[in-house]
């Protein structure tokens, strides 16, 4: 079986993690958030996964190269010259993805969530229409595009742009299966598969709703990164409670590198991940927080709702909080206070940054 | 023989140095670790020759008051008295009414000296300069150098460059006349109440003239600088010494801190004894500290430069200070940072918790830049400035306090920026 995924280009949203690391590679709970998807495609059957990248980065060639020989499967680049929306690149695709007469997932590089891949394919197969798009439930549905379908069976009736009045709190979660025969409607051009495609597809009755069970978020802002490692680490709770960190100086569900370490007198979490070779000396107090490998936390600091890039470097007494990013190789001197500060790569920070900006 | 006479104010002044001001007299809030009062007394005891320390204000006699009185003229063994004017007099008008008690045993000259002032205080100097010019019944004043700016909110003076002479004094113009200031430390001779008689004359017969309201005439202030100095300019009385030494206002909290770094950078001559160094199971101290005996401090913590820490304070592990005063029974828990702060007497900050304040330091590139006698708001807005926890305050753990000014009493149970909490 066969998975596309649309990883896009630069990943400016993400940014300043992504002007270091190409986005499917930034580690999301200690592993690259592709591979989050990529592992657990392989395990529903997948043996070729393609990527669809609007800019060709070595690093993530390379990366790939090593994942195929890992996991025993086959991972293409299909390379777009032109940006081609989401549905495009299917069309760029077409021929890796129907030299079989097998269904193939696509699905939105940005989306953690269980993945439900194996569900998929079942409830697939049980309608035995063109395509299944997996779809989760919203607090506010007026910000997003709901679909409506049918309760029994999943049909999928119509899709609404931010309705006005409730109409379903039903969102497109961004992971889709397709048959083959699905690509014909698709040509070479820009095109949005969700505004397209879909709404045709709806319309012929070939289209299913399957709900998501448990969490799901998109990840490609800063924010929601931070909101997505809470949810993730809290179904690690239910499933692998073994992989989180217990004991004194450990709250709630924290993530720790086996290869990282931590000092005396420290509070750690709840909703921490430590990347490898992350530092954390005594007397330092995190909480909701990603540090990236290589990362320094020093003594006394205090660090709520941030983001530390690789290899940077949080001085003694720093206070850094309000979804405060630093990039890869930041240091910030002793005792300042950032809030909401989204740092370059490569800064050295010498003042305190009180209310949000860019450091550029 | 000699005296001095500093002139500490009352409680409806120095309502700028509030919340402080609530809970003890602002001449007697600590600066560098001693009530601001001590450094002029310290330097007028060093004087040969002083007989005598007179404080005049109208503070009502408190326990602090009587206190400081009593262990200070122990420990600098010399009397110390303080005379309580009935009402606000002006700076004249006490020196004026308290004349007698000024006078008795005849001392040939004496110093006045305004309490909010932090200075290095040469008088031995002004003494020598006084002798060295114009006659024997002519009066010194400390001048010092301002940026033309910063001069206008000072009296400012004019001197004869060859003779130092007054020619001319202003208090607080509105443009620039001079950038020599009057530094508020002046050495009198009895001559002075002469000059001050004479208004004083004056005000009664225009007092005389107005109808008393409910029975009462008013006393009339005589305020020595628009009053007296303004009169004796051009006469040939009235003489400035200038000093290159340093000197502020005490007039904002925000320059308490300020002060205490003068003065503490100075204890290196004067005390050193008063300043904390790096020892064995202490903290680590990086600059000019001043540390109570009495204050128990993690080995962990880490101190300075200036930072004083009053009696009894209670320092946890990790615990950070710069720029800041501690005062007596306030309790610092692990981890938290504190910088460019006020803490109040037995006020609690919590585990990891941030307080943090804006230095309103002189531009530091400019050497003749006073600290700015700044309004609290500007454009509606709080001016960023040190923050203040007054008395009895507790900040709960890992929270932020930026920039505030948080009254006695309060519990806080958030972050705050930027705000009085009342």
């Amino acid at each position: 079986m066969k998975a596309l995924i649309l990883v896009g280009g630069y990943g400016t949203r993400l940014r300043p993690l992504t002007l270091s690391v190409p986005k499917p590679l930034v580690e999301f709970c200690n592993k690259p958030t592709l591979l989050h998807q990529v592992e657990a495609l392989v395990q529903a059957g997948v043996d070729h996964v393609v990527l669809a990248v609007s800019y060709m980065s070595d690093v993530l060639e390379k990366e790939m190269r090593i994942q195929e020989q890992r996991l025993g499967i086959r991972i293409s680049l299909s390379h777009e010259k032109e940006p081609l929306g989401t549905a495009g690149p299917l069309a760029l695709a077409r021929d890796l993805l129907c030299d079989d007469n097998e269904p193939f997932f696509v699905l939105n590089s940005d989306v953690i969530c269980d993945f439900p891949f194996q569900e998929m394919l079942q409830f697939h197969r049980n309608h035995g229409n063109q395509g299944t798009i997996v779809v989760t439930r919203v607090e506010e549905p007026s910000k997003y595009g709901v679909v409506v379908f049918e309760a029994e069976g999943g049909r999928i009736q119509r899709f609404v742009e931010k309705p006005q009045v409730f109409v379903s709190n039903k969102i497109n979660a961004g992971m889709y299966i397709f048959n083959p025969s699905m690509l014909q409607r698709i040509q070479l051009r820009p095109t949005s598969i969700e505004k397209e495609i879909f709404p045709v597809m709806a319309e012929e009755g070939q289209l299913y709703a399957m709900e998501l069970q448990g969490f799901w978020m998109d990840i490609g802002q800063p924010k929601d990164f931070l909101t997505g490692m809470c949810m993730y680490l809290q179904s690690l709770r239910q499933h692998a409670p073994d992989r989180l960190c217990t004991g004194p100086g450990f709250l709630g569900n924290v993530l720790v590198d086996p290869s990282a370490r931590i000092g005396e007198n420290c509070s750690i979490g709840p909703n921490v991940t430590l990347g490898a070779g992350v530092v954390v000396e005594d007397g330092v107090r995190v909480r909701r927080c990603t540090v990236l490998k290589g990362a320094r936390l020093r003594s006394h600091s205090w660090l709520d709702s941030c983001i530390v890039g690789w290899n940077s470097s949080v001085g003694q007494w720093v206070r850094m909080e309000n979804v405060t990013v630093l990039g890869e190789d930041v240091i910030v001197n002793d005792e300042l206070y950032l809030n909401g500060a989204n740092v370059l790569p490569h800064k050295s920070i010498t003042d305190s940054v009180a209310e949000p900006r860019i450091i550029m | 023989m000699l005296k001095a006479v500093i002139l500490i104010g009352g409680p409806q002044k120095g309502t700028r140095f509030r919340p402080l001001s609530f809970e003890v007299p602002k001449p007697l809030f600590p600066v560098a670790g001693v009530p601001m009062l001590q450094h002029h007394i310290e330097a007028c005891a060093k004087v040969p020759n002083m007989k005598e320390i007179l404080l005049i204000g109208f503070y009502q006699p408190n326990e602090e008051l009587t206190r400081f009185l009593f262990t200070s003229q122990q420990e600098f063994k010399i009397t110390i008295r303080y005379l309580q004017e009935y009402a606000a007099l002006g700076t004249g008008g006490g020196l004026y009414h308290f004349r007698d008690q000024i006078l008795s045993g005849g001392p040939q000259a004496f110093f006045v000296m305004n309490a909010d002032v932090c200075s290095e205080f040469p008088l031995p100097e002004m003494l020598a300069f006084h002798k060295e010019h114009g006659d024997p019944s002519s009066l010194v004043i400390l001048g010092t150098t301002a940026n033309r700016k910063q001069s206008l909110n000072y009296g400012c003076i004019v001197e004869n460059e060859e003779t130092n002479e007054v020619l001319h004094y202003v208090e607080k113009p509105s443009t620039f006349v001079s950038d020599i200031i009057n530094c508020g430390i002046y050495l009198f001779t009895p001559d002075i109440f002469q000059h001050i008689a004479g208004v004083f004359q004056k005000n009664q017969q225009d007092i005389l003239l107005e109808e008393p309201a409910n029975g009462w005439h008013r006393a009339a202030a005589i305020r020595l600088e628009q009053d007296i100095f303004t009169a004796l300019a051009g006469q040939g009385k009235l003489y400035v010494y200038k000093t290159l030494s340093f000197w502020s206002q005490i007039k904002s909290a925000g320059s308490a801190i300020y002060a205490s770094r003068l003065y503490l950078n100075r204890y290196h001559i004067t005390h050193p004894e008063r300043l904390a160094c790096n020892q064995e199971g202490g903290p680590k101290i990086s600059g000019t500290v001043y540390i109570h005996p009495t204050a128990n401090i993690d080995p962990s913590a880490v101190l300075g430069p200036n930072v004083s820490i009053g009696t009894g304070v209670t320092i946890g592990a990790g615990v950070r200070v710069r720029e800041s005063i501690i005062l007596h029974g306030a309790t610092l828990q692990d981890h938290c940072c504190v910088l460019n702060c006020i803490v109040g007497w037995d006020s609690t900050i919590g585990k990891w918790a941030r307080v943090e304040g804006t230095p309103s330091d002189p531009n530091p590139n400019d050497p003749y830049a006073k600290i700015d006698s700044e309004t609290l708001f500007r454009d509606s807005k709080l001016t960023p400035s040190i923050t203040i926890l007054g008395c009895n305050v507790t900040i709960p753990s890992e929270v932020i306090i930026l920039n505030s000014i948080v009254l006695p009493h309060k519990d806080l149970n958030r972050s705050f920026k930027n705000q009085i909490i009342l």
